[in-house]
């Protein structure tokens, strides 16, 4: 069955021939270094204070009073606000990721290894996990652990684990019929130290390239759900919760309270996913 | 395998497979709510004064005080009775809710995918059929920069340009019953909702008749004179739809979760803003049965989509029993 979050599927999309892929490639770390930096560097370098509320300046336009960007509905700043932002919008699917990526690893390891019934009922679980999008996923454990930071990524990295889970099952059975394996177990290595020490080097960075590019999905999902009202909670400035407090000042003319966290999100998603993509095609020839 | 025992068993095959799935989804479903560590009372309860009437009715409504799977056979028998729980925030039955809200998702999420066909089509053979590199990189470019903007983002960009500053279209709310009204007011949601999927679809488009169009047995019928219409017509694009079909469940999963965005960015009363607000006043049951509805629709459209293809496809007939 194909999975319901269509992202998770890959449509082969290569723009450009190899040297503005180069370009584009380190255009991209850059963009995601400055990201981190941002998130790190946020209490030192923003220039306001994110939370600041100044009624007498409602959403200015962008260089109004060293407002570089401008100001929101509640006069707060939104270049510090989008700094302070980086934090929980990227820290949220960083957790999912992992947390996805661990899952998955392991059971789709188990699941090719061990064979058998194991394999059967881990790959039964896998194609029924498939039929949850990744955001429904989310919505539904944000219902049952109320709205916060933490829930939603949780919930994400269930619904994401699945994709993972099915390619190291793939990769690791391609691997597992090479004839490296078969000397080392024949030599009367165990096998627990077989898959761990020779096998997984082999398997992993195909498998952590979907990874990268599942960060780009989760951040959407995440901010998806920060602009509903269901992950992190206003005033805190997350991406997510800026867009949605940007619909009041949108009405009174000011987009740009509106536009900067929308191209920052597509901007970093944009930038993980050239990431991703030509860290995958490095490696795709062992998919074929 | 093949005959009509062989037709039967595939069907009956991907029935069972079907009814699986959706028992499955009703049994996570109800039982994520015992699996919250702590008392399931309070789950239910959380942000509300815990009236004893509603204790009673909540109490009897998930049977608390019976075994496990005792409750779990009194819910589902309710679901297949028709009786789909009761609301506590809007105080009526989640049958009633949903049969108004989910019409006008139903109509939007169609909406959208006749954009997302119809556009989707086009664009995707015309990438294909071009003879000039540069349309056909401009169009990749292009689908790819559409299917990176998160939907709700195009929800705001387009109500910012279209309803904000141009005033073509009404920014807030579904229309009254009549066509042309609704069709004034989805319209905007309805292309933020394609946007996405229509870079997938055309991309898919796209590289399925490209397939096409090099294989052996187009290139033969070219030779044999035949004209490129009509080889087109009937030895291309019966192939190429496969592909593209076997998208139609996921579309229609991905256009109802990602709709919960849409009819929140734009105020439109249907099942997923629904969900949005149910989460919010923590009201479990709507929750439950829409999640199940999501499921519901992806299985389903999957299953058809997998019963016709051997249809359209005759080399797959002999796979039945797969």
């Amino acid at each position: 069955m194909i999975p319901a979050d269509t992202r998770l599927l890959r449509v082969p999309r290569r723009v450009g021939d190899r040297s503005t892929r180069r370009v584009g490639f380190v255009l991209a770390c850059g963009v995601v270094a400055l990201a981190v930096v941002m998130a790190i560097g946020a209490p030192l370098l923003a220039p306001f204070d994110p939370l600041a509320v100044n009624l007498r300046l409602i959403n200015a336009a962008p260089g109004t009073d060293g407002h570089l960007l401008g100001t929101d509905a509640s006069g707060r700043d939104i270049l510090s606000r989008l700094m302070h932002g980086a934090q929980t919008s990227l820290l949220g699917p960083l957790i999912a990721v992992l947390v996805a990526s661990g899952l998955g690893i392991a059971l789709g390891a188990l699941a090719a290894w061990q064979g058998g019934w194991t394999d059967q009922v881990i790959s039964r679980v896998i194609e029924f996990l498939f039929s949850f999008p990744g955001l429904l996923a989310a919505v539904f454990t944000v219902a049952l652990f109320g709205p916060g930071f933490l829930a939603p990524a949780i919930g994400i990295a269930i619904a994401y684990a699945p994709a993972i889970a099915r390619l190291t099952r793939t990769v690791i059975l391609q691997e597992r019929d090479k004839l490296y394996v078969k000397a080392e177990l024949a030599l009367g290595f165990r096998g627990i130290r077989v898959l761990t020490r020779s096998v997984m080097p082999n398997a992993l960075p195909i498998v952590l390239s979907l990874s990268v590019l599942s960060f780009g999905y989760a951040l959407i999902d995440l901010a998806a759900l920060s602009y509903l009202g269901l992950g992190v909670q206003a005033p805190q400035p997350d991406w997510g919760v800026m867009l949605n407090e940007s619909t009041s000042s949108m009405l009174q003319g000011a987009w740009w309270v509106m536009a900067a966290p929308a191209i920052v999100i597509i901007l970093v998603v944009v930038s993980v996913n050239i990431i991703g993509e030509a860290l995958l095609a490095r490696r795709q020839e062992v998919l074929r | 395998m093949n005959g009509p025992l062989g037709v039967i068993r595939f069907i009956a095959g991907r029935l069972a497979a079907a009814l699986l799935t959706v028992w499955a989804t009703t049994f996570i479903v109800f039982s994520s709510l015992f699996l919250v560590p702590g008392d399931p009372l309070a789950v239910l309860l959380r942000g509300r004064r815990p009236t004893p009437e509603l204790v009673e009715r909540l109490r009897e409504e998930y049977g608390l005080d019976d075994p496990f799977l005792v409750r779990y056979a009194d819910w589902l028998s309710g679901l297949l009775r028709g009786d789909l729980g009761y609301s506590i925030q809007f105080q009526t039955d989640v049958g009633n809710l949903l049969a108004a809200r989910l019409p006008i998702t139903a109509w939007l999420v169609g909406y959208a995918a006749i954009i997302i066909l119809v556009v989707g089509l086009a664009v995707g053979s015309w990438s294909a059929l071009t003879r000039s590199p540069n349309v056909d990189r401009g169009i990749l470019i292009a689908t790819s920069a559409l299917s990176a903007v998160p939907a709700f983002v195009a929800a705001l960009v387009l109500l910012l340009v279209f309803s904000g500053v141009l005033g073509w279209f009404p920014a807030f709310g579904a229309g009254d019953d009549s066509f042309l009204s609704r069709l004034e007011h989805l319209t905007l949601p309805a292309v933020a909702l394609s946007l996405t999927y229509l870079g997938l679809i055309a991309r898919v488009t796209r590289s399925s008749l490209k397939q096409e169009l090099t294989s052996d047995h187009v290139v033969v019928a070219r030779s044999r004179g035949l004209g490129a219409a009509y080889v087109f017509r009937h030895h291309v694009l019966r192939n190429a739809l496969n592909p593209i079909l076997s998208y139609a469940g996921i579309l229609v999963a991905g256009l109802l979760v990602t709709s919960q965005l849409v009819e929140f960015a734009f105020g439109v009363p249907g099942m997923g803003s629904l969900l949005v607000e149910s989460v919010r006043s923590i009201d479990f049951a709507v929750v439950q049965i829409v999640t199940i509805v999501i499921v519901l629709a992806f299985v389903v459209t999957n299953t058809i989509v997998d019963l016709l293809a051997p249809l359209i496809n005759p080399r797959l007939r002999g796979k039945g029993a797969r």
